[in-house]
């Protein structure tokens, strides 16, 4: 399974509450954009996504982008989905995810692993747009749950999905360190 | 999950206000609706109208009005005025808390006030309107087509707990 970050625009220090509350929304605030297209990513976005998430993570991720893509862009693969919100030639966000099926017990549900925007691109609902556009996926691919998981002080973008209706789900992620080898 | 009297009432109250921040809503209206002493109430609405996130407006047709931002203000931003969910290291000692037993129990609380804080901390006034519509249209949370607003009319099989 291929493991893919929810980023955020860093921030330099240590987050306040109040920084982090005036932050909310950066993907999902303002109007709805009508001039942004949501559609399946093509190969030629790829340098812009890697440009994105290098800009926004400060990583540069080229050869694992390219993997990604290999898995998640095959064009008319319900249960894969690589989306691209493409806004005047330029790719101004993305999302990514797929359907999983009985795993940890649960019915089949979408997952959602990425989603980003441009910084520049924010505050016009671009965000929610891609999010509602995988979730339309999901539906016809079957499936009547969205599910995501994320650090529990990212809260920018844990507001932006609660903003969108999401809430906790049933189930717990749990984790222990294994300590050195 | 349990908040102090003040805090419900602040968190009642700016709610409230904010389904409608054009009208100005009388303090009495509020403490009425939510069975507490205009007294209690009157103070609470000081303290929001200290921290600007309500108006008050004296006279005939006066009242409160929601002042902040839907958008920006958090549950968080509002449960911080009127109490500590957890206290800090180092303060509010509890008695055992140091034994090995205490210690242990300790970290279960400590897990469950970090979740308690996200939550709280990533909820807007803005998406709890959301929750409110989407609970007075008898639905559960679900993302529509179109982007950010609800779906309407949610058959009741899909319904959340």
């Amino acid at each position: 399974m291929c493991v893919i970050f929810l980023s955020e625009r860093p921030v330099a220090g240590k987050r306040t509450r109040r920084a982090a509350a005036d932050q909310g929304g950066v993907l999902s605030a303002g109007d709805a954009d009508g001039a942004a297209v949501i559609r399946p990513v093509r190969r030629e976005d790829l340098r812009e996504i890697i440009a994105l998430d290098a800009a926004v993570t400060g990583i540069e991720k080229r050869a694992y982008w390219n993997a990604v893509f290999r898995r998640y862009g095959v064009a008319g693969e319900a249960q894969r989905q690589f989306l691209v919100a493409e806004d005047g030639g330029r790719v101004a966000g993305f999302v990514i995810g797929e359907v999983r099926d009985w795993e940890f017990g649960s019915p089949p549900c979408g997952w959602v692993f990425a989603i980003d925007v441009r910084p520049d691109a924010r505050q016009r609902g671009i965000g929610a747009r891609l999010l509602a556009a995988i979730a339309a996926a999901f539906r016809r691919a079957g499936v009547t749950t969205v599910r995501t998981m994320l650090a529990r002080d990212n809260t920018l973008i844990l507001s932006f999905f609660r903003s969108q209706g999401m809430m906790a789900g049933r189930f717990i992620p749990l984790e222990m360190e294994l300590g050195p080898r | 999950m349990k908040l102090q009297k003040n805090t419900r009432l602040a968190l009642y109250s700016v709610l409230e206000f904010a389904l409608d921040p054009t009208r100005h809503v009388a303090a009495a209206e509020i403490a009425t609706k939510y069975g507490v002493s205009p007294h209690h109430l009157a103070k609470v609405l000081s303290e929001l109208a200290r921290a600007g996130v309500v108006e008050s407006v004296r006279g005939v047709g006066g009242g409160y009005r929601f002042a902040g931002n839907a958008r920006r203000l958090t549950l968080m931003d509002l449960i911080g005025m009127f109490e500590e969910l957890s206290a800090a290291d180092g303060e509010r000692r509890e008695p055992g808390e140091e034994t090995p037993v205490g210690r242990a129990l300790s970290v279960v609380l400590a897990e469950i006030d970090e979740i308690a804080a996200a939550t709280f901390s990533s909820i807007t006034i803005a998406t709890m309107l959301r929750l409110l519509d989407r609970q007075q249209q008898g639905g559960a949370p679900r993302l529509s087509a179109r982007g950010a607003k609800p779906a309407r009319r949610r058959p009741a099989r899909d319904a959340g707990p």
